[in-house]
């Protein structure tokens, strides 16, 4: 297990150094010179000479990737034009967003796929199985932000003044805040990395407000995830379903769950532990699989629901043509995924004997 | 012993195919894929689609570029919901089917000739990205190697990005527009078909026939082009299909955040980023190209779940 585990971290290092080198190309290659693709009209030459120092613009290629690349292991990931603000701050105050709504459309999408692919594979053909796999293929081929835009319309027009309501946008209620982590446990003091880290989980309300027990902000928090999440799961979800029904329908008829029904067991145990079990590990690389569909759902939903995390901000510097802000979420939401990728990988492995000793 | 056994089904329909038996071959894939309820359902969609792009001209009841107002009509205002005098629309206003978008055009005839730019877009970028993939995947597995070990790393490092961050930020470089877009996504598009190409070759790349023409003396490229490349077409056309929905929901998201189609364009993703503001007073401006979206997608999805079905020896047995 070790050994799988250090290959395939060694393996993922050129695939870094490929990501890093790909998007310092991609930065590179913006047609015009970076100066005037970023300051415009307001160029000057003193201007251009100054902003070619600060980016070691004017030295060879191969030493400005090094430069560039020594600069990302420090955490600094440049500033942005429009805001001036180093553009790793932002991402501290605002990933955290991006990464609760992740994990709260994960657990939903996880959750109801799952749900929905065992409640059609055992029901096969019913109303229920096709009612279920005809939903699954709308939601795989509904856009994201149409979705979101119909969600918002329905929760926050149509059934407004009922108890249904659903906020359309923000992350809390006007007059209801969070009290930061630093603040409720009076470490205002702290300073570097560990800061730095507790910032980031503070800005999670929803993981704040419940190791803090701040219940009505919990309440609030969760209320205002719950159309973003919806929106952001539905693919995932739909892609999920329809993978553990095929699973689990496959799995179902092998032999040894015909032995199990035969030795008399109750059919929820041969679903549940002999089916299931079984039928769990290509939906477990699926969900991994989807992290992609994830991300560039939250991206596209954050800006619908206004709420700001990555997506907002990338969509804020893709308008404002702020090349240092685009570059450096490319960078993290690049790395972000080989991570995780790599964890659903070794994760598999920890399930699934065969792949470790392959 | 599986590879074997997977590898006999296209040796078979290979012989067959030059014993001159093709045409039946042919009527009994086509048989196949009818047989599957998902692809005849995609088919029909698809049918619907392109007839509407094809007669777009005849279909829509007006100019999709120009405004109403220029047209001559009065008694108009942005965001107008859906008029049908049959269904009761005072007949003193302008019948428009699907309402009047923020611009003050006709929403029904957007929609319409919309269809045109979305089957471009998915045709276009799924084509250029199984060009170029599957020029890679079978450069790489035919020959093996270094050149192999680079090409498929160059493929991993596409894919550890998430599709659409790495669109934004080549469209980023290229600038906004439709082509660029495209472009982008096909580009991103490009390790999905090297892959599956790379894995044709690689399973037939030892078999029989293969071996043979070698033997006869033929060159590499023929090998390729002739004997490899046809047994590697069925995935090839199952990927793609289910690739040309991926791909106009991915190109949508881009004109939708302001990259791809640019206005007047009537690009479904455009229209909803345009009309977004008037959302909550007018939704059908967000319903109406959001629903021709997803049955354009879907029309792909279902065909290509078909074909997958259909094409598939193993599924078949």
């Amino acid at each position: 297990m070790t050994r799988f585990i250090i290959r395939r971290l060694l393996s993922s290092i050129p695939v870094l150094i490929g990501v890093l080198l790909l998007v310092f190309v991609l930065v590179r290659i913006i047609p015009g010179d970076p100066c005037t693709a970023t300051y415009g009209e307001k160029a000057t030459p003193a201007l251009c000479s100054a902003f070619e120092v600060r980016y070691g613009l004017d030295k060879p290629l191969p030493e400005q990737f090094v430069i560039y690349a020594g600069a990302l292991v420090q955490g600094d990931l440049g500033s942005s034009i429009r805001f001036g603000r180093p553009v790793a701050e932002m991402l501290v105050e605002r990933l955290p967003v991006t990464v609760e709504l992740t994990i709260v459309s994960l657990i939903f999408a996880a959750t109801f796929g799952i749900l929905l692919g065992v409640v059609s594979a055992t029901r096969r053909n019913s109303p229920v199985d096709v009612g279920t796999m005809v939903v699954a293929n709308l939601g795989v081929s509904t856009p994201v932000f149409v979705l979101g835009l119909v969600l918002a319309f329905i929760f926050a027009v149509l059934l407004k003044n009922t108890p249904l309501a659903l906020p359309p946008s923000g992350r809390l209620s006007a007059g209801v805040s969070v009290i930061p982590l630093a603040t409720a446990w009076g470490l205002q003091d702290l300073k570097g990395i560990s800061r730095v880290l507790l910032d980031f989980f503070s800005n999670m309300y929803v993981f704040n407000t419940l190791i803090t027990g701040q219940w009505a902000a919990l309440g609030d928090a969760l209320r205002h995830l719950i159309l973003p999440a919806v929106a952001v799961g539905t693919i995932p979800l739909a892609i999920i379903a329809r993978m553990t029904r095929s699973s689990l329908l496959e799995v179902l008829g092998l032999d040894f769950v015909r032995t199990a029904r035969a030795k008399g067991l109750k059919e929820r145990s041969v679903v549940v532990r002999h089916g299931m079990r079984n039928a769990l590990l290509p939906v477990v690389t699926v969900i991994g699989l989807s992290l992609g569909a994830f991300l560039s759902g939250a991206i596209l939903t954050e800006t619908i629901f206004n709420l700001t995390g990555m997506g907002k901000t990338l969509f804020e510097a893709i308008s404002g043509r702020d090349y240092i802000v685009i570059q450096g979420i490319t960078i993290v939401v690049a790395i972000a995924y080989l991570v995780v990728n790599l964890i659903v990988d070794v994760s598999y492995a920890f399930l699934d004997p065969r792949i470790r000793l392959d | 012993m599986s590879t074997a056994l997977n590898q006999l089904p296209e040796a078979l329909a290979a012989e067959t195919a030059t014993k001159g038996a093709g045409s039946s071959l042919r009527k009994d894939t086509i048989r196949n894929i009818l047989r599957q309820r998902s692809a005849v359902v995609g088919l029909t969609i698809l049918t619907i689609l392109f007839l509407t792009a094809i007669f777009a001209p005849l279909i829509a009841t007006h100019d999709p570029i120009t405004s109403l107002r220029d047209l001559g009509e009065s008694n108009i205002q942005r965001g107008d919901p859906p008029c049908i005098h049959a269904l009761g629309c005072p007949l003193d206003k302008p019948e428009h089917l699907f309402g009047i978008d923020a611009v003050i055009r006709d929403e029904f005839s957007r929609v319409v000739y919309g269809s045109r730019i979305s089957l471009q877009i998915g045709f276009l970028t799924v084509g250029f990205a199984i060009i170029i993939g599957s020029f890679i995947g079978a450069v790489a597995g035919f020959f093996g190697g270094w050149l192999d070990n680079v090409l498929m790393r160059l493929m991993d490092v596409v894919l550890s990005f998430p599709s659409l961050v790495l669109a934004i930020a080549i469209v980023t470089v290229l600038g906004p527009g439709l082509i660029n877009a495209q472009l982008a996504i096909g580009i991103v598009s490009i390790p999905i078909y090297a892959r599956v190409m790379r894995a044709s070759v690689l399973s037939v790349r030892e078999a029989d026939f293969v071996t043979a023409s070698r033997a006869l003396g033929e060159s590499s490229s023929g090998i390729l082009s002739r004997r490899i490349l046809p047994n590697a077409l069925t995935p090839l056309i199952v990927q793609g299909t289910l690739g040309i929905g991926g791909a106009i929901l991915e190109v949508a998201a881009l004109s939708f955040v302001g990259l791809g189609a640019q206005p007047p364009a009537a690009e479904w993703g455009s229209m909803i980023a345009l009309d977004r503001s008037l959302f909550f007073s007018a939704p059908h401006l967000i319903l109406f190209p959001g629903l021709a979206i997803t049955f354009t997608v879907l029309g792909f999805n279902l065909l290509g779940d078909g074909l997958r079905d259909a094409l598939d020896p193993r599924l078949n047995r």
